[in-house]
């Protein structure tokens, strides 16, 4: 028995990629592979009641907010830290997202920004001690018209300037980087270019924010799952508590990180916000050999394809075409996917999809997020994320906590800041969301 | 298939449909700040629940207005736009040195 569970290991062991093993783990391996009995470990602990007080009180237990919590407890000190949700641990977008890691933006404050994202999830894995997944193996995205591929070295010749690996590539490159691309020449619009991001990335969405949890909670945060706000209380122009259905919660903080929901916890604030909610729709297939290692997206097709490392493709598109607050599929959107994606892949045409999904998106008029302070005092947003939330967890989660911790906007923020709407700075990276909305 | 009725063209499929966003009255341009210019442009309500919106039946270029649930994409209602605008807009420009 012993000898099989060796052979387990070693097996695992061949699994991981040479870079990341190192003398310890192989000795952790072969430790745990020799032992008689497996425990499971823990990740999380469970919290008790809710107290009547906390330092902060972070509302939406996904990515950003338990990434918030992360850094607030373990580099700012600030361990009276709650994290709410009305649903359960990471079951909102971090569960629904297509779990694609990029930088190649077209504004030089949002390369700059999702740069430093890509940078911390390339050492989170060591940093959370939890494995992500993550790999770095490249995003392709395709021109079908000359107004995309000037956009493109446009955003080439921006992400260069920043220091992100980003390129204008031709159709015998295309070809070389993704062999098995259909690219008809004669085609009512063939593809000219394409946009090469070798940075851009994939990980495991999930292991992100339990990872985030579980240091968290090691410091003490305390994570509340079917904790519903309902109010927001205010004296003056300052929030200073929380009413949920499991009682009244004071804090010093608060911070609201809940995506579809932002105009709804607002409205309970007492302002409104410049988002609109839609749905956007995905969906795997069953596994296949591996045979597609960039991530591949098209913003005349209006969708991208990527692999995940169990072997199903995921592919993803356009948000829906008017606003909702609910997570049902709809076979128009599914049938528009499937037909671009076939396009792209026509051997893809018999495969079965064995999953479709959706979640709700919290879209901003400049495809930017909105970030920092809100109209009311010690209330802080993390919202309009719409359909780029899942690569920006790690930054934005860092540097919420830096704004939280200090009370004060860092400079990287500072574009993001509601107030551009009163003063006509929108951010506007309409042209480089994977799939054009 | 989801299917809306179009006050003109009776029951049709919803994606000969187009949605112009909640139906709201534009405020007054002459006298507005900039501020408040931002927030009419910007801002939106984005509630969850019953909405009352513009939409567009795109082949006749109809344009009407329904009241949808946004929790549940239920179509309550679908009438003409003059049951909602009642009043004529005129958007006069204001004389000059008044």
């Amino acid at each position: 028995m012993t000898l099989r569970r060796l052979f387990a290991s070693i097996a695992v062991f061949r699994l991981l990629s040479r870079k990341t093993i190192s003398a310890v783990m192989v000795f952790a391996l072969l430790k745990y592979g020799l032992k008689g009995r497996y425990r499971p470990r823990p990740d999380f602990r469970h919290a008790a009641d809710l107290k009547p007080s906390y330092d902060v009180v972070i509302i939406g237990a996904g990515g950003h907010g338990l990434a918030t919590a992360y850094y607030l407890s373990n580099y700012h000190g600030i361990r009276s830290v709650c994290v709410i949700d009305k649903g359960y641990l990471a079951g909102g977008n971090t569960a629904r997202n297509t779990a694609v890691i990029r930088s190649n933006y077209i504004t030089p404050e949002s390369v700059r920004f999702y740069k430093e994202s890509v940078e911390l999830y390339r050492d989170l894995s060591d940093e959370l001690d939890y494995n992500m997944l993550f790999t770095q193996r490249g995003q392709l995205t395709l021109a079908h018209s000359d107004a995309t591929v000037r956009t493109f070295r446009m955003r080439a010749e921006v992400g260069k300037h920043c220091g992100t690996n980003i390129e204008l590539v031709d159709r015998k490159q295309i070809r070389e980087i993704v062999p098995q691309l259909h690219m008809p020449e004669e085609h009512r619009s063939p593809v000219l270019a394409g946009l090469w991001h070798p940075d851009g990335a994939t990980g495991r969405h999930d292991a992100v924010a339990w990872g985030y949890a579980a240091r968290a909670m090691d410091k003490g945060v305390e994570v509340h799952q079917r904790t519903e706000a309902q109010c927001i209380v205010k004296e003056g122009d300052r929030a200073v508590a929380v009413e949920t259905n499991c009682g009244t919660v004071h804090a010093g903080n608060i911070v609201q990180a809940v995506a579809g929901y932002s105009s709804v916890l607002a409205k309970m604030a007492g302002f409104r916000l410049p988002i609109r909610s839609y749905p956007l729709q995905a969906m795997v297939t069953q596994p296949l050999k591996p045979f597609l290692d960039p991530l591949v997206s098209s913003a005349g097709l209006h969708a991208y394809v990527s692999q995940t490392s169990r072997g199903e493709l995921v592919i993803g598109g356009g948000s829906d075409p008017y606003e909702l607050y609910s997570t049902r599929s709809t076979l128009d959107l599914k049938e528009s996917l499937i037909g671009h994606t076939v396009e792209l892949f026509p051997f893809l045409a018999r495969v079965r999809l064995l999953r479709q999904w959706a979640g709700i998106t919290d879209m901003t008029p400049d495809y930017s997020p909105i970030m920092g302070e809100s109209p009311v005092r010690n209330y802080w947003l993390d919202a309009g994320w719409g359909t780029w939330g899942f690569k920006a967890t790690p930054v934005s989660g860092k540097r919420m906590a830096e704004c939280v911790a200090n009370e004060k906007m860092p400079a990287i923020l500072e574009p993001f800041r509601l107030a551009r709407f009163k003063t006509f700075d929108l951010v506007n990276e309409m042209g480089a969301t994977a799939a054009s909305h | 298939m989801k299917i809306m009725t179009c006050p003109l063209n009776g029951p049709r499929n919803i994606s000969e449909f187009h949605c112009a966003g909640e139906a709201v009255l534009q405020p007054d341009p002459r006298d507005l700040s900039d501020a408040d210019w931002a927030d009419h442009l910007f801002l939106a309500n984005n509630s969850l629940g019953v909405v009352r919106e513009w939409w567009c039946h795109t082949p006749s270029s109809y344009w009407f207005i329904a009241e949808r649930h946004t929790g549940s994409d239920e179509i309550l209602k679908t009438y003409p736009a003059n049951e909602f605008f009642r009043e004529r807009v005129d958007f006069d420009a204001r004389e000059e040195g008044a």
